[in-house]
């Protein structure tokens, strides 16, 4: 019997002298999971970190990258005090100042910006896989006061899309069922395993995305499930499935539609489950019917059998679920791929059943708290001066693009202060990071918050306030995407202090207290928690006290049950009660109801000049094993795995340019050039090369120009804002073009 | 003396690298030393549209399949926190019985 085994009732315990506590590495570093921990210390260090095997949705194990945290945790490059900026910016030059004095230069410089611009002169930008979200729009709306709160990420490219969508057409959000509902998991007997799995522009073992384990995919192909992978690049699981789609990047809607127009025309849908409960079906039908798999497959660069082979095996699969993930978002259109995959599970039936996608609506609350928590607290007036609110009605956010306009010519209105939490947005999510860095350069005062000292708070902060880690903070993991990043809401529970941090909720609520104190009436964060759990029932501590997460019932087939909507009614919680295959609201507003393809913007076939002298289709974003997004770069056993940025390109591309494998090149568009070094693999179409994102080097200097090499192999300076789809959502990080060269010593 | 140990199901390893940081963070053996190594194999061609790519990590001579954790009674760091859920520790004649039931399977004995 492992010691471990036995506490599952407790969230500290002692063993031989060292303390052991229960938690979730929510968060810093980011992640969008939430795997089990046990973390040993003693003497306000932590010793190691290892997996709790009482947590279901992990079951004791971890990714390198938790496993690696002791050395996050203790990196002697942790901010550890708040540096107000003394030199020119980017020049490196700091002074360390008490909280109290940041604070008040927080204030200060709010106070005046308020005066002379107006709260929406604000802008709050935050980062993906931080346990921010919720408090960071709270900060914003009734700290600030300002209407302008957003990742600084073109078209907010990233699950945000889908989030937006699914409660449109279906009410709640949705998931692949690998039985992650239920605390015994596989065994579960209301669980059945998925005949087939659609993987679609993610490779979640790599990633596990959206708080979705990738492993969980390989526990149910060791149990038979088959696999459709829809990948530009010949993955692992590429290799392992049935059928392995290598699609052009960006034109996932295009092939999505064809498979829609296969299932329909050759009758392999749920004909009861379509009429019975969903809207738009005839819509539906014959706009898929535009998109024949001979025309697809010019589109897609997929051969048609294969089109149609993918599409009799999903539909002829039961029970069939689709995991998705970002790589469709990551282009123009995006939204179109969002709709067209979820009438994929809309007409096959394959919804809310046992190993199918399942909705993941808790059963007594909906999201804690709410999305964009404290936007009704603005006044009308501010609401509408929301950036992007006239352009795109969709976006409940501050549209990126329009605000990286205005931040740098000050129109519609001045943006005259950022304050960026948990994101780098010159190294990972800003597209063209050149511009972003010009925007921020433009602001009256900027200040970043964060673990380490980043290329962006080396750039452009006038104040740096240290962030702590996952293993520092009292949260909770429960939030507004309780529902969208699903796991059982637990505590994360403070294991040691270093030097001066505090986390997102400190910082957050203590400068909310002297911005607007009745818009934070609580005393600490243990009672704003409070306050945010109420509805279930439970305190902090309560819920700390528990030891190992509690598992709500869980219940399939919840449309049939009047378990959706609010008025107990059977059907589901959307604007006529129907699943929506067609969306009436998308009409109103002046957008396509139904899915359809466009071209990207920059492509073979939408720019034939410009496709001349940069003929290779770009695709980026893949994720590391052990990095995520563009953190981990200063730890050395992350960095031994991962140590250069790699471009991936066909062996016959690679012959055609002079380029060896390990060589370094240069990978260069309209737009800039950045130099990663080449990996020759036949696991990618010889149009296409992938490089990955994220990249700087903590080992380089700091000071501007080097700002850590940051503009140097970043791949996000060839990538466009202004380009997102009509919607203002989905922009074409994943689909651009290039040419490569041999860089040549000089 | 009964000899124990790992067996891999490297059908299933997805060479996530787990296995190397468990292992590290064990024996705090930092960059350049590790007690399991991963290897790839391919992508290669092995039929007209099959392709095998496959993953095997090999335990090295700084692996003493956690002598002092199995003491404990716990499992090896590697086997405890493998992603895909690929390992065995066991004694080898216990393994090899699992290995007549299972293809693409390996067993090292480190010592
Ligand atoms: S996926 Fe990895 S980094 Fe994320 S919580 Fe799980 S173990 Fe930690
Ligand atoms: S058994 Fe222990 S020592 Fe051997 S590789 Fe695994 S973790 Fe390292
Ligand atoms: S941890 Fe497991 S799945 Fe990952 S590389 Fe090692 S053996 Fe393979």
């Amino acid at each position: 019997m492992r010691k471990t085994d036995t506490h599952p009732g407790e969230w500290r315990w002692e063993e031989d002298g060292v303390t052991i506590t229960r938690t979730i590495a929510w968060s810093g570093p980011g992640c969008h999971s939430q795997c089990g921990l046990l973390v040993y210390s003693k003497d306000n260090r932590v010793l190691k970190v290892e997996g709790d095997p009482a947590t279901p949705y992990s079951e004791g194990r971890l990714c390198l990258r938790c496993l690696a945290l002791p050395k996050v945790v203790h990196h002697p490059d942790r901010l550890t005090r708040p540096l107000k900026r003394v030199g020119q910016r980017g020049e490196g030059k700091w002074e360390q100042i008490t909280w109290d004095e940041a604070y008040g230069l927080i204030i200060e410089k709010t106070r005046k910006i308020q005066a002379q611009y107006g709260p929406e002169s604000i802008a709050v930008m935050m980062g993906t896989g931080r346990n921010i979200w919720h408090i960071g729009a709270k900060l914003a709306y009734t700290g600030f006061g300002t209407p302008n709160v957003c990742m600084l990420f073109s078209g907010l490219s990233c699950y945000a899309p889908r989030l937006r969508v699914m409660p449109i057409t279906q009410g709640f959000f949705c998931v692949a069922d690998c039985s992650q509902m239920f605390p015994d998991r596989f065994d579960n007997p209301a669980w059945k395993v998925p005949e087939c799995v659609l993987v679609w522009g993610n490779n979640p073992l790599v990633s596990n995305p959206d708080s979705f384990m990738g492993w969980w995919l390989v526990e149910c192909m060791k149990r038979g499930s088959k696999l459709i992978v829809v990948d530009p690049r010949r993955t692992w699981l590429a290799t392992k499935a049935e059928t392995w789609l290598q699609i052009r990047p960006g034109t996932d809607a295009a092939l999505a539609l064809a498979m829609i127009n296969v299932i329909i025309e050759e009758g392999l849908y749920d004909k009861e489950f379509v009429e019975k409960w969903t809207f738009g079906f005839d819509k539906l039908r014959e706009r898929a019917r535009q998109y024949t798999p001979d025309k697809v497959e010019k589109i897609t660069w997929i051969p048609k059998e294969k089109i149609i082979e993918a599409a009799r095996f999903y539909a002829n699969s039961k029970p069939a679920a689709i995991q998705w993930g970002v790589g469709f978002e990551q282009a123009n259109s995006g939204i179109s791929s969002i709709l067209a995959l979820q009438a994929l599970w809309g007409i096959t039936g394959n919804l809310d059943v046992p190993g199918g996608n399942i909705i993941n609506k808790p059963t007594t609350f909906r999201e804690i708290p709410p999305p964009l928590w404290g936007r009704q607290e603005l006044s009308s007036e501010l609401k509408k001066k929301r950036i992007g609110g006239k352009e795109y009605p969709l976006v409940p956010m501050a549209q990126p693009d329009i605000l990286i306009d205005a931040m740098l010519t000050g129109k519609p209105y001045p943006i005259k202060m950022a304050w960026i939490q948990s994101s780098n947005p010159i190294a990972c999510m800003g597209a063209d990071s050149k511009k972003t860095l010009q925007a921020l350069e433009a602001m009256d005062f900027v200040v970043v918050a964060d673990l380490f000292m980043t290329p962006t708070a080396m750039a452009a902060a006038d104040l740096i306030l240290p962030v702590s880690s996952a293993l520092e903070r009292d949260a909770i993991r429960a939030e507004c995407y309780e529902t969208a990043w699903w796991g059982p809401i637990r505590t994360v529970n403070k294991v040691v202090q270093v030097g001066e941090c505090k986390s997102d909720e400190e910082i957050i609520l203590e400068l909310g207290k002297r911005l607007n104190p009745e818009g934070f009436p609580w005393k600490n964060v243990e009672e704003m928690l409070d306050f945010l759990l109420q509805a279930t029932g439970k305190s902090f501590k309560e819920l700390r006290e528990q030891g190992a997460p509690r598992y709500f019932p869980f219940e399939y087939r919840k449309y049939e049950k009047g378990l959706l909507r609010a008025d107990g009614k059977p059907g589901f919680e959307t604007e006529n009660g129907k699943f929506l295959l067609s969306v009436p609201y998308f009409e109103k507003i002046g957008l396509d109801g139904l899915p359809y393809f466009d071209e990207p913007p920059e492509s073979p076939f939408s720019t034939p000049e410009l496709a001349k002298e940069y003929p290779l289709v770009l695709t980026t974003g893949a994720r590391h094993w052990g990095l995520f997004s563009s953190e981990q770069r200063q730890i050395p056993e992350l960095r031994e795995i991962h140590p250069n940025p790699i471009t991936e390109i066909h062996p016959e591309t690679a012959e055609k340019y002079g380029i060896k494998d390990g060589d370094w090149i240069w990978i260069e568009n309209m737009r800039g050039k950045c130099k990663q070094i080449a990996k020759v693999t036949a696991s990618i179409d010889k149009r296409v090369v992938h490089a990955q994102h994220g990249w700087w080097f903590p080992e380089k200097p700091g000071p501007a120009p080097s700002l850590f090499g940051v503009f140097e192999s970043n791949i996000n300076l060839l990538v466009p804002y202004g380009q997102q789809g009509p919607s203002g959502y989905c922009a074409p990080y994943r689909c651009g073009i290039c040419r490569i060269r041999k860089v040549q010593e000089e | 003396m009964t000899r124990y140990g790992l067996l891999i199901d490297y059908e299933f390893c997805t060479g996530c690298h787990t296995c190397e940081m468990a292992c590290k963070q064990e024996n705090d053996f930092g960059v350049g030393k590790t007690g399991i190594k991963v290897n790839e194999i391919g992508p290669m061609q092995t039929g007209p549209d099959k392709w095998a790519l496959d993953y095997v990590p090999v335990p090295t001579d700084l692996c003493d399949l956690c002598s002092k954790r199995v003491s404990e009674g716990k499992k090896p760091s590697c086997v405890m926190h493998c992603q895909a859920g690929v390992m065995k520790y066991a004694p080898v004649n216990e393994l090899v019985k699992f290995m007549e039931l299972k293809a693409k399977t390996v067993i090292f004995a480190p010592r």
